[in-house]
This record gives C-alpha cells, structure tokens and sequence, in this order.
C-alpha cells in the first residue's frame, strides 16, 4: 500500500475509465478522490455504482460536471441531473437490480463468471439474457463485473491499509474493494497498525493499493 | 382518516412479533408508526441497516446513518450493519420475512409494476425487483386510485417489477388477497362496502364468502 494525496489519485485515473465508487444516495461515497477528479476534469468515464445520489452529492458531482458517459446502477431517482443528461444522450444508463449489482460485483472480485438469480425474471431486466432451469426454478444468467478502479470510502485504515467502515456507510465499499485491478481508499481516519483488531477488519491490507493522506 | 393513514394502520396488523420487515419509501414507511404493543420487529434499511429506528432529534443526526432514501435515522439499541450483498442476501435469501412496497398498478394475477412510468418516470428499480422476487411475504401498499383511474388493473401496463404475484394488496377502501391466482376481495374499510370497491376496481374482482371489517390498528407506538 501507498499513500498518496487525492490529486495524484485523480491523476492515475485516465478518461475513459471504468471506476467502482462506493456509496448510497452519497452516504460512503469517497468524496475527496470525486472532488479531485472533478477537479481535473477526467471525463468519459463508466461509473459502476449502487445510484448517482443528488444533484451536486458525491457521484452527483461528477454527473454536474459532465464527466459521466456511462452509468451502470440501480437507481438515478433522486438525480434529475442524470435523467436530463440520460434523456440528452449524454450518459448511458444501465439499470440494474440492486441485488443482482452488487452479486455481480462480489463474482468479479471472487473469481467468479456471474451469478443466477430469480430477480428481473420475466421482466425488461431478462431482455437478451440467457436463462438457465436447474431444480425447477428458471434463473437468469447475470455476468460478472469488473472495473479499472474502485473507489473506496473507509471509517478507520490503518498504516497497512487495513480498512473498517461505519454504519450505512459500508454498503458497496468493501464488495468493489475486490473488484477492480487499482483500489484507492479515502479514510475518515488513519490510524496505527494494530488498533484495528483482526476480527474487526472487514478489508485486509493486500487488497488496498493506495490510501489518500491526511 | 387520511388514506395513507388507514393504510399504514392496517399493514402493521401484519406485523408479528420477531418479524425481519422491509417498509419501502412512501407510504410504507408509515406502518413503522403503528406497530401494535408487545409486538417487536426488526426493521430492516436496504442500505445496510436491520434495526432501524426512527428519525433522530434535531442535532443528533449522524452523516453516516442513514435510510435507503438517505435520510438520517436512529439505530435501536441490537442493530446490526453490513455490506450490500449481506442485505440483498437477506432480501432473495428467504430471511426477511415481510416487505411492504408501494405500487403504480397491481392486476388481477396481483402482479405489481412499481418501478417506472415509460417516457415520463425512469427511477430505476433499485431494490425493488429483489424484494418482490425474495421476500417470504410481499405487501403492496397503494391508494385505490390515481385522478380517479383504478389503479388495480386487468393486466399491468407498466413494466413490471416481478412475475411473482404479491401475497397481499391493503388500499385505503380495501383489503385483496390472491388466492388461487385471482384477485380476491377479503375486507373493506370502515364506511365502505362491498359495491363501493367493486366500482372503484378496474379488475374483475372475486368476492369472498365472509368479506371482514379491515382491523385498523391504534395509533401511537413507534418502534
């Protein structure tokens, strides 16, 4: 694990990158690795997140700014900005069942090729997916997904990058912190190796890339 | 009464002790308002919360708890947080034992269709299409009608969230079960009667034998 600061994160981040951030309607969104992408204006990137929270809220500054070409998520209701833009032409929306996107997120960072589910059986969410009968149940074939980056919003880390979360703020963190080849974390707190106790890390060190300093 | 009132106080009717529940937004998250006495529940929030309670005083908000509309919440003294895919698998897993939603139209086969309104309302579906299809138990809470239209329909028009009929639809003249696959008229709101709801119903709609009273439960206990 490296520290580095939000700027020099934002600056590994290319255009057209495929980035996880962490966060529901903004809550455990790692806002100062946004703030600093926003900053440099790191445009047509493909988002995969659980919503695009608020008009100027966390992925909702992204959306604000532009920098969005595809928005792979479950929901964008309290976003108008994103549904303006999507009506536009602007951002590509990819709709997902909550439950099946942050499944096939956890496939991605597991090793594995996807998941079957009965969710969206029957319904737009099935259009031209494979479906497969075992036991008597019709399942649909949801892939995996991977991303370039994850972006990653933490409570505590520890010097070895060692991460633990807080309340609701956990949501998607720790399922994209296995998902992507470059993980970067934004830490409430950074503290001591060893605080953390072994039973308390929800995500070990090895798979934390970089933290932002304070 | 309000309609979402009456609403809300018959769903928590449902309600029974040691009960996992989902309320969605709207008028679901009323029935939190009027869980019968002695009976305790675990409300579960999408976002990664079972225990949720109810909104905090002034000034003792914390940025981190949230519901899964974002606004802030309490977390009664056992609550438990977690992951996503720890709530979703909570939700298909067969764990949660109840979910309230809300609904654009339910049909006679009591399908729901709650999550978009094509070319005007593109929300997205969020959680809704795991809850419908997961949960042991689903609840529609829906007023009758919109501007005078019935929203209990022959068929859906909308998208549909789920080909899984739901278990029970309480509006504010109504009670509907779905036995055997065909909406079925079980009770009526107090001052209604029978012909009041079959008018106000798109669907055709069985009536049962022994058409009930809807028990509205008291005001008052939250959480």
């Amino acid at each position: 694990m490296k520290t580095i600061s939000a700027e020099q994160a934002a600056a590994l981040i290319p255009d057209g990158a495929s980035v996880m951030i962490g966060g529901f309607m903004g809550v455990g969104t790692p806002e100062r690795i946004v703030d600093a992408l926003v900053a440099r204006r790191t445009g047509g990137l493909t988002v995969i997140a659980n919503d695009t929270a608020a008009p100027g809220v966390g992925i909702g500054k992204l959306v604000r700014a532009g920098l969005v070409r595809r928005a792979v998520v479950s929901h964008i209701g309290l976003n108008p900005e994103t549904q303006q833009q999507m009506i536009a032409g602007k951002i590509d929306v990819d709709l997902v069942p909550q439950g099946t996107l942050i499944e096939r997120i956890r496939a991605g960072g597991y090793g594995l090729g996807g998941i079957l589910t009965t969710t969206g059986i029957g319904t737009v969410v099935e259009t031209g997916k494979q479906t497969l009968v075992i036991d008597g149940r019709t399942l649909l074939v949801e892939v995996a997904l991977r991303a370039d980056f994850a972006l990653v919003s933490a409570f505590l880390a520890d010097y070895l990058g060692n991460l633990t979360y807080a309340l609701t703020a956990r949501n998607f963190n720790p399922i994209i912190a296995t998902a992507a080849d470059v993980v970067i974390v934004d830490a409430d707190n950074i503290v001591p190796t060893g605080v953390i106790s072994p039973d308390h890390i929800v995500t070990p060190a090895p798979l934390v890339d970089y933290v932002i300093a304070h | 009464m309000e309609p979402q009132v009456v609403i809300a106080r018959r769903i928590a009717q449902e309600l029974r002790d040691g009960m996992l529940v989902n309320l969605g937004i709207g008028i679901p998250t009323l029935v939190a308002n009027y869980v019968p006495p002695g009976v305790h529940v675990f409300f579960q929030s999408e976002n990664g919360l079972i225990g949720t309670g109810a909104v905090p005083e002034a000034g003792m908000h914390h940025r981190l708890l949230t519901d899964a509309g974002g606004r802030p919440v309490t977390a009664l003294p056992g609550a438990s947080t977690f992951d996503s895919a720890m709530s979703f698998g909570l939700i298909r897993g067969g764990h949660l034992d109840m979910t309230v939603l809300g609904g654009l139209e339910v049909d006679a086969a009591g399908r729901l269709a709650n999550w978009m309104i094509p070319g005007k309302m593109v929300p997205g579906m969020g959680g809704a299409m795991d809850l419908v299809s997961g949960a042991r138990r689903v609840v529609v809470a829906m007023q009758h009608t919109a501007k005078g239209k019935s929203k209990i329909v022959r068929k859906c028009q909308l998208p549909l969230t789920s080909v899984r009929p739901v278990d029970l639809l309480v509006t504010e003249l109504a009670v509907i079960g779905f036995p055997g696959g065909h909406a079925t008229l079980l009770e009526t709101a107090p001052g209604v009667v029978v012909a009041d709801v079959l008018a106000a119903t798109e669907a055709e709609l069985l009536v049962s034998d022994d058409v009930r009273p809807m028990p509205l439960a008291a005001s008052g206990v939250s959480y």
